[in-house]
């Protein structure tokens, strides 16, 4: 794609400057919102443009605007900055290099949801680009863009910059509302879902980074325009987070819908060495990792498509996986992730990742038997659709998909061993 | 408010249950036990622990009608999502089909145990909570046999980890149920415990200094579904099976909260039995399934060495041990010579911490003897209280919207901590609380009114609002400003109204004033004579209002005078000296002083003829409630050595002395009770023994939330409503208050703080890291004019006395006041201006 929609500061230099942004029809979109268009106007555009949710789960983001509960104010709108999937760094490009897009995403959706606070919760690790952002909004302070009486209407707008301490639950949007209250980090029970009661209790709607960084072009060129982008199903542009066995990881902007072939072979240039492609975890560490077969390779890259596999999309990070890596490892890194992540409130996910470790640990060690796999798949099974959140949920994906697809890995480590 | 009751299936039980229900508990209410760990009915549900997932089936809907979908037999088509649910947090809903036993639900169960079960250290046979553990009742009813999980795999944590001095941690035996982190938030606002870090390093930890500081810190140890906390007076000391348990109440203030003892023959005690723990029992009528820790450790007292078992007399200026035959005999001699003297009479002195049936007994006796009864206390109103006092069927559990409730002079959370979580917890259901007082007090918090008046002015405080409501003429000079005529609305408007007297900063007349006032505001508003309405006194003992009900009543000039008259002087269940040193040298003088009590206490060592009697757990009578509810204590443990039951005592001599007192039991004492004393009428020992079922359900036999609190098999005793009737308002005589003097200095005020010394506390060893200290309070102001920084000595002259003690500078304390807490050493009865100066 040569005209960037998300990542335009590929082909803007220094469009993280304001008066750059400005100068290519920066807060355009937001200046028409607020002087021309009612919030629910706003909600309605971005409902008919189908924009999903970017932070893995891909729910229509207009609809979630559309559960606020009425008439109870204030309201809040919070941007998940809390990017910490393995794999995934798309958030952190658009945040260090186009700013002011997602900055103006925050805008228009705090309009929409006539809230007059809004919060981008940065994970721990940003704190140097918290400290970025913050010179960023008082910049749109000084330029009249954010404050009182913007475009010199009623509409009032302040941004707040919350700095999470690095614990992964944290992006999981309950448990992100909870540390934001200066509690500790926790997925709420639902419901009450965010919509709600959220932030201090109070409606609160909260999209993902790349969610928010799509509405200004969504409303400058309108959600025509913007659905005949991606599929029927899942429109739009989409930051896919390339990483692992290839030779040219980083991020991409392309439609959604792009097979994985696409990516990892014309974009991604490739298995380095050539070696041959193994497995592709299409989600980061949160979801079934997919052999790479010809019919993997050739699926597209949508929120439709990817589960049909037997995968999920997720946040978009694909890990590829060549023929040098044991699947067994792989796991064992995975779970070590969310036995270290795993908050600890309900019993299946903090006893569960913990006993999946052990066993990943004997296996690689080669102090397992074989009877140990099967152990391992039954302690995941266990945990399956017992957990409080999603994260108990994900850990076992890549143990139940890894040994479905690769149980000769898990048995080589355990022969090799003895 | 009426909920509208939805109709479900329960493993084939068809149930309705209010709207808003959840399901575990209307599976509890058909007899369905849905195991739970951090579920509990007092919390709000959070659905961690993941034990009560259950198969929930909805009735399927057309999802563009919203019609329900029938088959072809007509049946309503159910459908059951794919996931397990937490029947904990899930209410139910109409037409639902819930399924608790099926194969998937069992099964998932299961598998949460057997996680559970990874990290715990499987040390049941060294665990306090052994034999009477949810996890290990849920292990053997729900989990699998054996465990597929490698023991050397399991994670080696701290397992003595104390949070304060009162409670433990084992961190290996925690299952992070969060019940005790969410019990101090959400039910007693002490939010002193929380988790730190995550996943299995996941840790309870204490954030206040003191570590867990909360005066109901041992309710957690209850509620715990594992072994996890246990108290520094119970762990390692016994397992649940060899404790044998006696209903009780407890004594330490008007509350009456009911208790149940565990016991234990105990080789450390030479085969006696001895109380292993305090544990409450269920009364939701008065403490639900909670109690204080006073009233949790304070139980030493009882079974402490220092009690007295073999009856006394003095011979040749010393005291020496004799059988009760010979004290008898001596008693009965020198009472009889000292009424045979023509100088005075006889005065029988006796406090609110004995039985009903000793109270009765004793002034009948006195009354025989042509004696004069004394109540020693400083708190007038009993009378008052008796009249218009708390309606029968008054349960503060019941407090809500559109009720109003009065405190007045007193620091509920101090004085009696279970009124004050009653009171916080009607305001969270919507009742209205008015706070008066000359300082801020922990129950302002929940107040929708503070009325803050001088000390010395609470009597005109209760008058303005009385002249607010009833425009009495004579009462204009009392009138307040804007806030009491508000809060005098909210009287008026009231549904209900119940008002919290107590005796912060009054000495006797002015807390009679101060009672005199609060019914006369009750009675103009229409809300005596009828549940949840009427007055409540903060009376300093568990049985005062017993008293005044035995017909005792204190004298409003104090003991001394009466005493000077006194040619014999009987006391029972009372130290007047220990609260007035100048009393003494009354009653060293030629009077005959009999005394009955527990210890050698300043009185005793004064008397001619000293009886060892019973404590409360080893012996039965009744106790009557600040509530009106008089209730039933059973014994607990064979009685110490010689003693007896003070009635008995008081009945032996009694009929020494010619006087007819035969009574073969207590229970027959309660039956003359019942013909002589109005409000009694109707009681009998039977009657305080019903106990109807109350919810939740609560025991050991229950797996359900598998707390610890006892089921109430013994009695959930009666109310007894007062005389007044409704609709006929009694006028109540007022007394105007004395304006008094300004005078120099600072003005003394007593205050009473949880953990005192007094003779009931200080043999509770476990407590003296918590005891409050010898100090005075004052406000940072007035210190530094006196030129003292905190925690410096200071002196002052009281009665001719010197005291030196330090200073603890505390901002609520008003200016020109310094507090003395009682029963720390220095005995303070009624306010009074000191000269304070800093001690070089």
């Amino acid at each position: 794609m040569a005209d960037h929609i998300l990542l335009r500061h590929r082909d803007i230099p220094d469009l993280d400057q304001l008066e750059v942004y400005l100068e290519h029809g920066g807060f355009e979109a937001f200046k028409q919102a607020v002087t021309g268009m009612t919030p629910q106007e706003v909600i309605d555009v971005v409902k008919a443009s189908g924009l999903r949710g970017r932070g893995g789960a891909g729910f229509p983001a207009g609809v979630k605007w559309g559960f606020l509960a009425p008439g109870v104010f204030p309201r809040y709108v919070v941007a998940n900055a809390d990017e910490s999937e393995p794999g995934t760094f798309k958030d952190r490009e658009i945040l260090e290099r186009n700013p002011y897009q997602f900055l103006e995403g925050v805008a228009i959706c705090s309009y929409a949801a006539q809230a007059n606070t809004a919060y981008v919760y940065c994970r721990g690790e940003f704190w140097d680009l918290a400290h970025e952002l913050e010179h960023k909004i008082d910049a749109l302070h000084e330029a009249g863009l954010l404050g009182e009486g913007i475009f010199s209407t009623d509409y009032s707008l302040k941004i707040h910059i919350h700095l999470g301490a690095g614990a992964y639950i944290c992006g999981e949007e309950t448990a992100l509302l909870d540390s934001m209250e200066g509690k500790l980090g926790q997925p709420r029970l639902r419901p009450p879902f965010p919509a709600a009661q959220g932030l201090f209790a109070k409606p609160t709607v909260v999209n993902n980074v790349e969610t928010l960084t799509n509405l200004p072009p969504i409303l400058n060129r309108g959600a025509d325009w913007y659905r005949s982008i991606g599929t029927e199903k899942s429109a739009g542009p989409k930051v896919f987070c390339l990483s692992g066995c290839v030779a040219r990881p980083g991020n991409y902007e392309l439609p959604l819908g792009t097979p994985f072939r696409q990516l990892i072979f014309e974009h991604g240039g490739g298995i380095p060495g050539g070696r041959s492609i193994k497995a592709i975890l299409p989600a980061g560490a949160s979801a079934p990792l997919l052999p790479a077969t010809d019919e993997v390779l050739d699926t597209p890259m949508d929120y439709e498509s990817v589960p049909k596999i037997g995968s999920q999309l997720g946040s978009a990070s694909i890990i590829v996986i060549d023929e040098t890596v044991n699947i067994a490892w792989l796991v064992h890194k995975t779970t070590r992730f969310f036995e270290h992540e795993s908050c600890g409130k309900c019993t299946p996910c903090r006893e569960g990742t913990y006993w999946m470790h052990h066993l990943l640990q004997r296996i690689e060690r080669g102090e397992a038997d074989l009877e140990d796999i099967d152990l391992l798949e039954a302690v995941a099974r266990g945990m399956q659709g017992k957990c409080l959140c999603a994260l108990g949920e994900f850990a076992i994906m890549p143990v139940i998909s890894g040994i479905q697809h690769f149980r000769a890995d898990f048995e080589a480590r355990v022969r090799n061993g003895r | 408010m009426t909920k509208s009751l939805v109709t479900l299936t329960i493993d084939g039980i068809e149930v309705s249950v209010p709207e808003g229900t959840l399901i575990v508990d209307a599976a509890k209410k058909v007899g369905i036990d849905i195991p739970v760990f951090c579920y509990h009915p007092k919390l709000h549900p959070v659905g961690m622990c993941r034990m009560c997932l259950v198969e929930i089936g909805r009735p399927a809907r057309d999802r563009s009608t919203g019609e329900p979908i029938f088959d072809e037999d007509g049946q309503q088509v159910i459908h059951f999502g794919p996931n397990l649910e937490t029947s904990c947090t899930t209410p139910v809903g109409e037409g639902w089909v819930i399924r608790v036993n099926s194969e998937k639900a069992r099964e998932g169960r299961k598998q949460i145990v057997e996680y559970l079960l990874t990290s715990h250290p499987l040390d049941c046979p060294i665990c306090d909570k052994g034999g009477e553990c949810p996890l290990q009742n849920l292990t053997m009813e729900h989990g699998p046999g054996t465990s597929r999980f490698l023991f050397d795999e399991k994670i080696d944590l701290d397992k003595h980890v104390p949070l304060g001095e009162l409670i433990f941690l084992d961190r290996e035996r925690c299952i992070q149920c969060a019940r005790c982190v969410r019990f101090q938030e959400e039910v007693v606002d002490d939010p002193v415990l929380g988790f730190t870090n995550r996943g299995r390093r996941l840790e309870i930890i204490t954030s206040s200094d003191p570590g867990f500081d909360s005066y109901f810190s041992g309710n957690t140890t209850d509620i715990c579904p594992v072994g996890a906390l246990t108290t520094a007076d119970f762990r390692f000391g016994a397992r649940p099976w060899e404790l044998n348990r006696a209903a009780s109440i407890c004594p330490h203030c008007p509350v009456g909260c009911n208790l149940t003892l565990n016991t234990r023959r105990e080789a450390r005690a030479e085969g006696r039995d001895v109380i292993k723990r305090v544990m409450p029992r269920q009364n939701e009528h008065v403490n639900e399934i909670w109690i204080c820790d006073k009233g949790r450790f304070a139980h030493h007292f009882a079974s402490s060495i220092e009690r007295l078992t073999k009856p006394m007399v003095r011979v040749n200026g010393d005291l020496v041990q004799v059988g009760w035959d010979e004290a008898l005999v001596r008693a009965t001699e020198g009472l009889k010579d000292a009424l045979g003297r023509s100088k005075g009479g006889l005065v029988g002195i006796a406090g609110g911490r004995a039985s009903n049936e000793d109270l009765y007994v004793f002034r009948r006796f006195i009354e025989g003897l042509d004696g004069h009864t004394v109540l020693d206390d400083n708190l007038a109103g009993g009378d008052l209280t008796r009249e218009m006092g708390v309606g029968r069927g008054t349960d503060l559990g019941q407090i809500g919207p559109g009720d109003v409730i009065l405190v007045i002079a007193s620091d509920l959370h101090e004085e009696a901590p279970i009124w004050w979580l009653r009171l916080k917890q009607a305001v969270e259901r919507g009742a209205e609380l008015i706070v008066a007082n000359a300082r801020a007090t922990r129950l302002d918090r929940y107040a929708a009114h503070i009325i803050r008046y001088p000390y010395r002015r609470a009597v005109q405080t209760a008058l303005g609002l009385l002249h607010a409501v009833t425009k009495r003429a004579d009462l204009s000079p009392f009138v307040g400003d804007k806030s009491l005529q508000k809060v005098a609305k909210l009287f008026m408007k009231a549904e209900n109204a119940i008002i919290f007297y107590g005796r912060e900063g009054l000495d006797y007349k002015a807390s009679e004033a101060l009672a005199q006032a609060c019914a006369s505001l009750l009675t103009s508003t229409d809300h005596v004579g009828r549940a949840n309405n009427g007055l409540i006194a903060v009376w300093p003992r568990v049985n005062t209002q017993g008293a005044w009900d035995m017909g005792l009543q204190p004298i409003p000039s104090g003991l001394g005078e009466i005493l000077e008259q006194a040619s014999a002087v009987y006391v029972m269940a009372s130290d007047p000296v220990a609260d007035d040193a100048s009393l003494e040298t009354l009653l060293r003088e030629d009077t005959f002083l009999v005394v009955q009590e527990l210890f050698m206490t300043p009185t005793a060592e004064l008397a001619d003829v000293v009886f060892p009697a019973r404590s409360f757990i080893e012996r039965e009578g009744t106790y009557t409630s600040g509530e009106h509810r008089v209730q039933r204590f059973y014994p607990a443990v064979l009685p110490l050595g010689g003693t007896k039951s003070d009635w008995r005592i008081v009945t032996s001599l009694a009929n020494a002395m010619g006087i007819e007192l035969n009574f073969p039991s207590a229970a027959a004492v309660m039956l003359a009770i019942a013909e002589s004393v109005p409000n009694y009428s109707d009681l009998t020992y039977q009657a305080l023994t019903i106990a109807e079922s109350q919810w939740p359900h609560v025991g050991g036999e229950s797996l359900y939330f598998g707390g610890n609190a006892f089921k109430n098999s013994q009695g959930l005793g009666v109310q007894v409503g007062p005389a007044a009737e409704p609709g006929e308002p009694s006028e109540v005589a007022l007394t105007m208050p004395v304006e008094e003097s300004e005078e120099d200095g600072l003005l003394l005020v007593p205050i009473t703080r949880l953990y005192d010394r007094g003779t009931t506390v200080l043999p509770s060893k476990v407590l003296h890291p918590r005891l409050e200290r010898l100090h005075i309070e004052l406000n940072p102001k007035d210190a530094s004019h006196l030129g003292v920084i905190d925690g410096a000595q200071v002196e002052f002259r009281m009665n001719g006395k010197r005291f030196q003690l330090p200073a603890r500078l505390v901002a609520t304390v008003p200016e020109g006041i310094a507090l003395m807490p009682r029963s720390l050493g220095v005995s303070v009865v009624n306010p009074i201006p000191v000269q304070i100066s800093s001690v070089e």
